[in-house]
Formats: C-alpha cells, structure tokens, sequence
C-alpha cells in the first residue's frame, strides 16, 4: 500500500452538514486559503443527512429572542447547557439558513416571503435533496474533495494537531494530510448499542450507521477533553422504520394516544407538563406505558383528511422513504389506522443532545490547532442541522485566524508508519475475529449493562461496572480483527473506534450519580435530579499511555 | 430485502469508472459485478435510505423494507428533474400512486 502525502491549510474530516458548510465559508472569507475536505462516503450522500431533510428545527422566528431560545434550550436540558456556545449558535441561525436556502434549498414560505412557521422554532424544507445542494456549493470552491477516504487517526507531536490519516478506500492508499488547522466534522455515533431492529433490518437505524463515532475516538486517542458523553440521545420515532414522530405530531398536529386511546401525556403525566412535557419526558411516558401494560403507544392520525395525508407522504418521502412503504397496503392506511411509535436505541450525537469535544466559544478544542464543529462538538443541543452550520462558520473562522504565520508540522516517518501499521493489522491475520462479530459483542455489552433497549434504558453502578470490565476486555480482543477487503478493513476499524467510545460513555455513566435527563441517563441507584451537587458537567480525557479516562468537573458558565 | 436491483433494467453504467449507485451510496454497499450489472454487497447493512433508487438514471432499483418490518411486498421508485423528484410508490394491492416534489431552486426561479 502507497503512502499519499498531502499538505494543505486547513483539513476538514467529514463531509457532512458541517464540513460542507465550513469549507463554503473559508473560501468566501479566504480565497487563497488551500482546504481539503476527507469525506468516508460521497459529499453528495454522505452523513445523516444523505436521505434528506423536512424541517429546520432551529430557527429564529419573529416574536423569539436569543434569550428566549437559550433559556428554552436550558429548561430542555434540565439546567444543563453552555450557554455561551447555545447563544452564539442562536445568533448566526437565521443567517446560515438564508445561506443555504441561496444555494437553492426550497423553503416553504408565507405570502410576504418570510418562512412559514411550522413550529415554534421550526421551518418546513423540501431538503430531498439537501446534501447534493450543500455539495454543489463545496464542489464550487477550489477545496480538494478526498471521496472514500476514511479518517483513522490526527498527525499529533505532543503539542498541536497538525493533520490527519486516512485510509482510501478505493485506492487503498494510506492518506498523510498535513494542515495548519484540522476541523473535526465527522457526526455522533451509532451502532454503540444493539439496534431495536435485527438480522436483515439491522441498519434500518434513526442515525446514519456509518457515523461510528470515528471523530470522537480520534480525539480520545489523542487525549482531547470530551463532554457530557452520558447525555445519551434516544428518539421517539415510528416504529421500525424511524420516521421522525415531529412531522406527525408537529406538521399535522396529531395526538399523542395509548393502547386504549387515551391521549395518556394529559391523563397520567400531567406533573411533568402532560402535552407540553419535555422531549425526554414524552420518552419516559411512552416507556413506562409500555411498561404498564397500555402500550403500544401510536400518534393519532385518524383525524387526518386525504389533502393532509398527500402532505404527510411528502413530507416523508423528503426525510424517511421507509415509512411510505410501510403504509402503502390499505390496512396500515395512516387515516385509518394511528402510527406506532417507540424509543430507538441509544446514540451519541452533539446535535440532539450534547456529547462531544469540549470547545471555547471559538469552537478550538482542548488540542491547538484541532477546531470542532456540528455533531461531535459538544455542549450545544438541539442545534440540530442549522447550528451545525453556524459552527461550522465560527470553526472555520477561528481556523483562518489561528493558521496566520503557521506553518505545518513535521511527521516523523516512524509515526507514519505505526499508524500505517496499526491500520492495516487486520489484513495480516488469517484468522480470528470478524468485523461483525465484534460489532454484535460491543452491541451486547451495552445493551445489556449500560442501558440499552432491553434494559428499558435503566442504568446502575454494579451492571455498569460489568460494562466497563466486559469492554477492556473486548478492547484487547481487537488486535485479532480480521478484514479480507478494503471494505471489511473499514468495519473493523469502526469497531476500534466504536469501543473507544464506548468505554468513554461508561466511564461518563458511572461518574453521574444522579438522575439528570430520563431516558437518556436515568439511574436506578441514584433516581432523583441533584441540583446541589450536579449542576456540573461530567467531562474526560484519555490517556493512552495508561489506557486510563481520567474524568473531571467543570463548572456551568454564563 | 432493503432494495432490489432488476438486471434486465441496469445498463451497468456501461463507460463510467464508477457505476453510479455504486459512487453514490453511503455504505459503498453496491459494486458492479463481473457481468458488469449492479449488485449489494450485504443487504443487511442497507439503511434503505433509496440515495442509489435516486441515483440510477435508468430506474433499475427499487426500495422494498425487509419482510420482518413489513409484508406488504410494496415497493418506491424515483426519477430525478433537475428541480424536481418523482417518486411512484406501488402498494400491495398493486395501485400505483405518484408524487412529484419540489427538490431544489434553480437559478433564476
Ligand atoms: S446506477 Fe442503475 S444502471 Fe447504473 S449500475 Fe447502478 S443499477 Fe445499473
Ligand atoms: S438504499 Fe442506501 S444504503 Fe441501501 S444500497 Fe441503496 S444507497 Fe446503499
């Protein structure tokens, strides 16, 4: 296998919502500036975006101020944000969308051409197509689109992050990318936890399955500060196939109802605010109906007429195809029949919720010359696609100004080569263990004993400590990956990167000893909410010299 | 199944380095295989995302969902408009129903 040396000034990892924005803007501010995009998939289709889009839901609408939004956003996360990151996404929201609708997004609008409101902080796209648009924009600029590239791990020399690896998985080179400034842009993770849907349904998954978390574990193997990685995301959605229950419930006002018809959120949750609960409220009650025995739970749409059905469909068919096939049998008719609905497995994504790289406002992280932004910079939920882009503006400007007078840094061949070395390893065994096998052991380990779908999402001391000896365990287990193809040699390195991960989520799961946000972190040892003592966030660092996640606390700013 | 490629239909791309599902999808799950049609690699770790249903200019490949989430035997095809995506969904009572949507600005709109 060649190597392929690259130099350049600024490398973006992920050519996702993010990334694709991010080298959008270093050309419209730097002309001159050399950016090279390394993209896993294809930027036309790649991420958790590849099958489209049918709501922004965040956006500033009149009558909303930054102030209002970042406090809805803190009242949502249970007290728990940064705030200083939440509101300088707010700002720049409106704008990015403007930005992309430009690149020709269709936007639903009123008569005065202002965007219709949808919800309260929430717009209807036609984003079908909301990848190639983004694309189209980046494939406009000068930036060197690396396609079927997959990242493994940054050049670092013990002080600055000054690149990245790659494997190219077409040509089989192993890709050294030198850059003044890395951006990471790589999306959340899935594929941690046994997915609700198995055997030949296995990736019918909410999140992209290829998102394995790999921009997370390159920072942990590098000894950067991650955030709030037990603020585990769980979305409610259509069963099976994912669709998203907001387009129903939000777009066609349906109801929320139980087994037995009964709109249970306004019957037995009323002290969590029945209909007007928050997100992981709504989780938390269709679970412990389920648990009751009045599930399953459904979103009513019965009430729909057939003008409100046509739009459903094509809302849908903008986002989750899937669902159109569910219901294209007269039975399953939406108007006849009210849509199931239950909580997915665990995924860790900075979007929905806040697991990532813990980032100043500027969006560096704890490594110089590494920036974050979208999924996996953390702290900053529910910016969803649209405070993706916004940090993706404030990343790349902070990486134009910090590479001023850099210049790149030198990579020695040794450490070239052990990272060729440990890329390859699985294409030097004959025989041992396959890709998927360590898949379904992580998937298992966490399901079973750090809160996965069979476990109701419950967490406790003793099974999480299992977890946490089950995973060194597996951890060491890997040096037997076996990859007989290029692409069975990216599997196996997701599943590196998956128990990375993995290990550093328990470790954020043992360490809260509270009850923050149900559902997504609920302890069965320590049930209530602590403001006290925990109105902090749980952060970590790795030490890969040790092996050992040392966990700290920071202190909520303003 | 997740999606199913008709080999009487597929021209294999014939003359492109690289066949147009197979570019396109986000697991580089499709491949060409020697008799030049398409194939999947796995079915299984298809996410039914139907970004290779778009992509085919020759409507070749159909999205289906695996029959232990549905039965219906139903099944979504696509066509691409430079502004617009047609979709044509056949149910399993064989009705066929067709949605033309709004998919990009183009210049000058
Ligand atoms: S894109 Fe269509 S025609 Fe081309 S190889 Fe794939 S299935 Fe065949
Ligand atoms: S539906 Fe999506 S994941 Fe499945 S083969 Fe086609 S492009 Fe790949």
């Amino acid at each position: 296998m060649g190597i392929l040396p690259i130099d350049t000034d600024i490398l973006i990892i992920g050519g996702g919502a993010a990334g694709c924005f991010a080298a959008v803007e270093i050309y419209k501010k730097s002309p001159g500036c050399r950016v090279v995009v390394m993209e896993k998939a294809h930027i036309e289709r790649s991420g958790c975006l590849a099958m489209g889009l049918n709501a922004i839901n965040a956006y500033l609408h009149a009558g909303e101020t930054p102030e209002s939004y970042v406090a809805y956003v803190e009242r949502q996360f249970e007290g728990i944000i940064r705030k200083d990151l939440v509101s300088s996404i707010v700002q720049g929201l409106n704008d990015a969308v403007k930005d992309v609708e430009k690149m020709g997004l269709p936007i639903e609008k009123n008569e005065d051409g202002t965007y219709k409101m949808r919800g309260k902080r929430s717009i209807r796209i036609f984003g079908e197509r909301l990848k190639p648009i983004l694309a189209e924009a980046v494939q406009k600029t000068p930036a060197r689109v690396l396609n079927r590239v997959v990242a493994t791990n940054f050049i670092y020399d013990g002080t600055r992050v000054g690149g990245a690896f790659g494997f190219g998985i077409r040509d089989g080179s192993f890709y050294v990318i030198r850059a003044k400034a890395v951006i990471v842009a790589t999306g959340g993770a899935s594929g941690i936890y046994k997915p609700h849907n198995t055997g030949e349904a296995r990736h019918l998954l909410w999140y992209c399955p290829w998102n394995a978390g790999t921009g997370y574990a390159m920072g942990i193997r590098t000894g950067a500060e991650m955030t709030s990685f037990e603020n585990r995301f769980i979305a409610l959605r259509v069963k099976d196939v994912n669709a998203p229950t907001g387009t129903i419930a939000v777009g066609a006002r349906s109801k929320q109802i139980n087994a037995r018809g009964e709109d249970y959120l306004e019957c037995y949750y009323k002290h969590w605010g029945g209909n007007r609960c928050l997100t992981h409220h709504r989780l938390l009650a269709t679970v412990e109906e389920k648990k009751i025995g009045r599930g399953p739970c459904y979103l009513d749409t019965t009430t729909l007429n057939e003008t409100e059905e046509r739009r459903l469909k094509e809302d849908f068919l903008n986002m989750n195809p899937q669902i159109i096939l569910l219901w294209a049998t007269k039975e399953m008719n939406p108007r006849k029949k009210p849509v199931e609905i239950c909580g997915t497995e665990p995924f860790l994504v900075g979007g929905h919720c806040q697991a990532g790289y813990w980032v100043d406002k500027d969006r560096r992280t704890t490594i110089p010359g590494l920036y974050a932004a979208g999924e996996v910079a953390g702290g900053a939920p529910k910016k969803y696609v649209s405070g993706s882009w916004v940090e993706a503006r404030i990343a790349a400007t902070t990486a134009l100004e910090d590479i001023k007078g850099m210049s790149l840094i030198n990579t020695g061949e040794d450490t070239i080569q052990r990272e060729k070395t440990r890329v390859l390893h699985p294409f030097t065994r004959k025989a041992g263990i396959s890709p998927s096998e360590a898949r379904e052991r992580l998937q298992k380990i966490m399901d079973e004993y750090a809160g996965g779908i069979s476990m109701n999402y419950a967490l406790h001391e003793e099974r999480l400590l299992e977890a946490r000896r089950l995973l060194k365990s597996l951890k060491d287990r890997m040096k037997d990956l076996v990859a007989v193809n290029n692409y069975s040699l990216v599997e196996a390195l997701e599943c590196i990167d998956r128990i990375d991960v993995a290990r550093v989520l328990v470790e954020h799961l043992i360490y809260r000893k509270e009850t923050r946000w149900a559902c997504y972190q609920t302890r069965l040892d320590y049930p209530e909410k602590d403001n006290r003592r925990w109105l902090v966030f749980v952060n970590s660092v790795y030490h890969p010299k040790t092996d050992e996640i040392l966990m700290v606390e920071r202190p909520l700013c303003s | 199944m997740s999606i199913s490629i008709d080999e009487t239909i597929c021209n294999g791309c014939k003359g492109l380095p690289e066949a147009r599902c197979e570019r396109i999808c986000p697991g580089d799950l499709c491949y060409r295989k020697e008799n030049t049609k398409a194939a999947i690699r796995d079915q299984s770790a298809c996410w039914t995302c139907a970004c290779c249903v778009k992509e085919c200019p020759v409507q070749a490949i159909e999205l289906r969902l695996p029959f232990q989430i549905c039965s219906n035997g139903s099944s979504l095809k696509a066509r691409l408009k430079p502004d617009k995506t047609i979709w044509t969904v056949w149910d399993a009572e064989g009705h066929q129903e067709e949605f033309i949507i709004q998919a990009k600005w183009l210049k000058g709109d």
